[in-house]
């Protein structure tokens, strides 16, 4: 198993408050991880550590180490922007720019790449394709991305993000404000996606956890109770608290 | 869904407890009926079949109503899926059953021969054993029983063996009578078959209480280390 990401003894503050204790954790490559747990008890901190987003609000900090292909990215001399192209990022809700489908998808390739406007297209082209979404949009590129559906938005998100070229997606909730349809597209494209990236899903949905993931972690209280293959934890939990978890009989 | 969930997994159990004292009846039934070669022993239990299929079907559209509606995991999908292959195994002990006292109708005409019988009873009480100790593992979450009557399949195997062997025989020795031991022996197997099947629920019962897949491992250890 090739490991894509390694945190060591993470710990994370919100000022004085420590939101993750100590956590161990071993993301294997081109494999969907998942991250479940009750509200609250640090799954989003933890994915958040993982593309130092947390940097861009006062008074939080992440002690320990994070490697992502065996380097530490908590070090200060990681180049941070290098970091969020490698490590790209799916929110809860989603979040079009308000500007077209088209720049929405061009939008990293003019951050990241001096590319020219032909080659733009191409990869425009070609990551609303990888979003499975260009048959759904090719003939309105050009309007806004603000007008397309829950669904569409959070596939032009995904766009946008694989636009980038990153290795690891991490998505947070992808699938908790759209409908069941538009769900199970997102999981049809995280099926195929898994062949080009990592990916780290957060997910209140047990099935979906279960469905489309190949290892699955169980946070607590901002630790790491039980990792292991999701056929494993879904059939025989070694843990009572994960056992509880899923089963629904936590209190 | 907790409440929901567990009303309609404990209503599963209780259908799959009133299945077991069918199926187990029914089997001690027919061996009764075998023993004192009884037509109409032999009538009741293939009468009353037909409730241990439709008790079956029952409690297989229960568990595909739980599963599609509850979606359980852990140790609530390894009951559900127990439930399931456990009923299946119940209903072909009533099968079994049934097989065993159709056969009695041909026996008893030889009931007043002064020929060698064939006897059973050390079989019967063995399977019938089995399969009581294997649905009291799954009632009382017991592995140590069921690994005991795992165990004690081996013997009831022999027993069907060394029957081939009593059958020659006898055939050889009463050549007018091949048909009797002939049927003598199919009541053989099936008792074979009866606690195979035990042996069946008594390794769902491991795989329930502990996660554990323990089936054809003695196999898959054989053939690993060839």
């Amino acid at each position: 198993m090739e490991i894509k990401i390694q945190t060591k003894k993470l710990n994370f503050f919100y000022g004085d408050h420590q939101a993750l204790f100590e956590n161990d954790l071993i993301i294997p490559t081109n494999q969907i991880t998942a991250v479940i747990g009750p509200s609250g008890c640090g799954k989003s901190t933890h994915l958040r550590v993982y593309n130092r987003i947390f940097e861009l609000y006062r008074d939080q900090r992440a002690e320990g180490e994070v490697l992502i292909d065996g380097k530490n990215i908590l070090e200060p001399d990681v180049d941070v922007l290098e970091l969020r192209r490698k490590v790209g990022m799916i929110f809860q809700k989603p979040t079009p720019f308000p500007m077209s489908v088209f720049d929405n998808t061009a939008y990293p390739l003019r951050l990241h790449y001096k590319l020219d406007k032909k080659k733009i297209a191409e990869r425009v082209e070609q990551s609303l394709r990888g979003a499975s979404l260009w048959d759904e949009v090719k003939d309105k590129l050009h309007s806004s991305g603000l007008a397309l559906s829950g669904g569409q938005q959070q596939r032009l998100c995904i766009a946008r993000a694989i636009a980038a070229e990153p290795e690891i997606l991490l998505m947070d909730e992808p699938t908790s404000a759209i409908d069941p349809v538009a769900t199970l597209k997102i999981e049809e494209l995280m099926d195929t996606l898994r062949e080009r990236f990592t990916i780290v899903i957060v997910t209140h949905n047990m099935q979906q956890a279960a469905r489309i993931s190949d290892q699955t972690v169980f946070f607590y209280e901002g630790r790491i109770v039980e990792y292991g293959e999701t056929k494993q934890i879904f059939t025989n939990p070694a843990n009572k608290q994960t056992e509880e978890y899923i089963t629904g009989r936590f209190s | 869904m907790t409440r929901h969930f567990t009303n309609a997994l404990s209503n599963l159990q209780s259908m799959l407890g009133t299945m077991s004292a069918y199926a187990e009846g029914a089997l001690r039934l027919s061996g009764k009926a075998v023993a004192e070669l009884s037509r109409s022993i032999a009538t009741e239990v293939i009468a009353g079949d037909t409730k241990l299929d439709t008790m079956e079907i029952q409690i297989e559209e229960e568990c595909l109503k739980i599963l599609a509606l509850h979606q359980p995991v852990a140790s609530d999908l390894r009951q559900v899926i127990t439930i399931l292959k456990i009923n299946n195994e119940l209903e072909r002990i009533g099968d079994l059953a049934v097989n065993m006292a159709e056969l009695v109708e041909n026996l008893d005409s030889f009931s007043d021969s002064s020929i060698e019988k064939m006897d059973f009873s050390e079989m019967l009480q063995a399977a019938c054993g089995m399969v009581k100790d294997a649905l009291d593992s799954l009632a009382y979450h017991n592995v140590t029983l069921a690994q005991e009557v795992i165990a004690r399949d081996e013997k009831v195997d022999t027993i069907h063996s060394d029957n081939h062997g009593v059958v020659r025989d006898l055939i050889l020795k009463y050549p007018a009578y091949t048909q009797y031991y002939l049927n003598g022996l199919i009541i053989s197997r099936c008792l074979e078959r009866v606690a195979d099947i035990a042996t069946n629920i008594a390794e769902d019962v491991i795989y329930l209480e502990s996660g554990r897949i323990v089936r054809h491992r003695h196999n898959m250890e054989n053939s690993n280390a060839s």
